[in-house]
């Protein structure tokens, strides 16, 4: 039954380094968009608010792989040029995360008591150094946690990309189920295994990211029980679930 | 001045009040209200250059408007204030007097400083930071000035080894101590004192009171104060305004007023609070 397990290793790992291009370019594109469009929620312009509701409720209210194959396969024919699919994909996976991340910024902006605000314009910063002083730098930890869950999510929509014929681990799995039919359980359990190990490095850095945020602010770092604790919970050298194979 | 109703223009052309000299704050047919609440109705008063004026009165009678409005962080309903001759709720556009935009805000605000009941610190600064980022970024000092002159005021309250803290390891008189010296740090002309002593512990309450007593002695800054530190209300004072519901009812020396009120209103207000103290 195990007789291949290194050579599935070996197949699924050549897609890893896609997985994380897609997830790294994915995340990038997001907090762009994120911060643009949801500072663009709190505009005083109805305009600019506008703008940026239609495109947060169009690609939130939409299918993630309908977008795909939109960008992917049907745009291509529209205008007559092919992004490559990798590209295509982190572009979707931007755009799509983005259209949440912005009601995370917006609602942490929100967060941010309106005294800190007060006290910005009593020394009379205008509003754009408000913003970029004061309020943004306080609602940075508040993004954290959301983020954290939307990057995850992100990770596991990578997946996505093996129907544009991006090489990522879940395509390279499905290269192996036609011929190792029998033993699908195997490779599948080998995805499942390194999607997790992703998603706990994710969690990893932005609990990091929150600790150093919370003494930036003169909080107590979060407590949280050695179970969920990255640095509590994660083994030096390598786990089960984590570690070489 | 004739009252103004908020849909009428205000009168063209009192820029210069007879007395504008001799007058640094000057409310003329101030109405505010918060929906139906109609929390100033019609207010008309002056402050002179260098005076220290204490507004006391029932809680809702309209005092901490007033402060907020000077610090524009509420817009009038009507009237109009002025601030050393310069409209703070209006500006012209021609020779219209229009409500003011941002950019006039930000012209005629520079002049005027707030210490907020609950400190207003900034969490995502240290103390010297908080004091200095405003020197720096809106007055366009050097860093180096910013941060000498912040430590000179760091001293003068009495926090000069507090340089590197973080404001929240500090207790709530200190905070306000600190936000004292960065209100300060701006240079203002006009100073307004929102009950800076009422979110602190009874024991903390004289440190800061002390340090405002010394810099109301040593500068002229013309200081407008909310409080309900009666003791020091008495001591500070070159005058107290008693307000009940939106209106000066009482407009008197601290003497006077204290020892000799000539409203039952007044008497009223001072014996529950004495009596509370």
């Amino acid at each position: 039954m195990l007789d291949n397990f290194g050579y599935f290793w070996e197949v699924v790992l050549k897609g890893l380094p896609y997985t994380v291009y897609a997830t790294l370019g994915g995340i990038a594109i997001t907090i762009v968009l994120s911060v643009i469009a949801g500072l663009a929620l709190l505009s005083g312009s109805r305009t600019v608010r506008f703008i940026s509701r239609i495109y947060v409720e169009g690609f939130r209210g939409t299918s993630e792989l309908v977008q795909l194959f939109w960008i992917a396969l049907a745009l291509p024919i529209l205008i007559g040029f092919q992004l490559v699919p990798l590209w295509a994909g982190i572009l979707v996976l931007g755009l799509n995360h983005g259209a949440y991340g912005a009601e995370v910024v917006r609602g942490a902006v929100q967060s941010v008591p309106k005294a800190q605000v007060e006290g910005a314009v009593a020394l009379n910063f205008t509003p754009a150094q408000r913003m970029r002083r004061v309020i943004l730098p306080q609602a940075f930890i508040e993004t954290l946690p959301p983020f954290n869950n939307l990057f995850i999510q992100l990770l596991k929509s990578t997946a996505l990309l093996a129907l544009v014929s991006v090489p990522e681990m879940t395509k390279q799995a499905e290269e192996l189920r036609p011929i190792f039919g029998g033993q699908v359980g195997v490779i599948y359990l080998i995805i499942l295994v390194l999607y997790f190990a992703l998603s706990v490095v994710i969690t990893f850095v932005m609990r990091l990211l929150e600790r150093a945020a919370a003494r930036r602010l003169g909080r107590r770092p979060v407590k949280h029980d050695t179970l969920s604790d990255p640095l509590a919970g994660m083994p030096v050298g390598g786990s089960a679930l984590g570690g070489k194979p | 001045m004739s009252s103004i109703d908020a849909t009428e223009e205000p009168e063209v052309g009192a820029e210069a009040t007879d007395d504008s000299a001799n007058v640094m704050i000057q409310f003329d047919g101030v109405v505010k209200q918060f929906g139906d609440n109609v929390v100033l109705r019609e207010l008309d008063f002056s402050v002179s250059p260098g005076e220290f004026v204490t507004l006391i009165g029932p809680s809702g009678s309209g005092k901490t408007t007033i402060l907020r409005l000077l610090m524009t962080l509420e817009k009038v309903n009507g009237g109009t204030i002025q601030v050393d001759g310069e409209y703070l709720s209006h500006m012209y556009r021609g020779d219209k007097l229009v409500p003011a935009d941002e950019k006039h805000l930000t012209k005629v605000r520079k002049r005027i400083g707030m210490v907020f009941q609950q400190f207003n610190l900034f969490p995502n600064m240290n103390v010297l930071q908080n004091i200095t980022e405003a020197p720096i970024r809106v007055l366009g000092l050097p860093k180096s000035d910013a941060e000498e002159r912040a430590k000179d005021l760091l001293d003068m309250v009495g926090l000069g080894e507090k340089v590197t803290a973080h404001p929240t390891q500090l207790s709530g008189g200190q905070q306000q101590r600190v936000a004292i010296a960065r209100a300060l740090a701006m240079r203002p002309d006009v100073l307004l004192l929102d009950e800076v002593t009422s979110a602190l512990d009874p024991e903390l309450v004289a440190g800061v009171l002390n340090v405002l007593k010394e810099i109301a002695s040593t500068t002229d800054i013309t200081f407008l104060c909310v409080t309900h530190e009666m003791g020091f209300a008495k001591d500070v004072s070159d005058r107290v305004l008693m307000f009940d519901q939106g209106q000066i009812i009482e407009d008197a020396s601290p003497d006077k007023l204290f020892t000799e009120p000539e409203h039952e209103r007044t008497r009223e207000f001072l014996h529950a609070v004495i009596d509370r103290a």
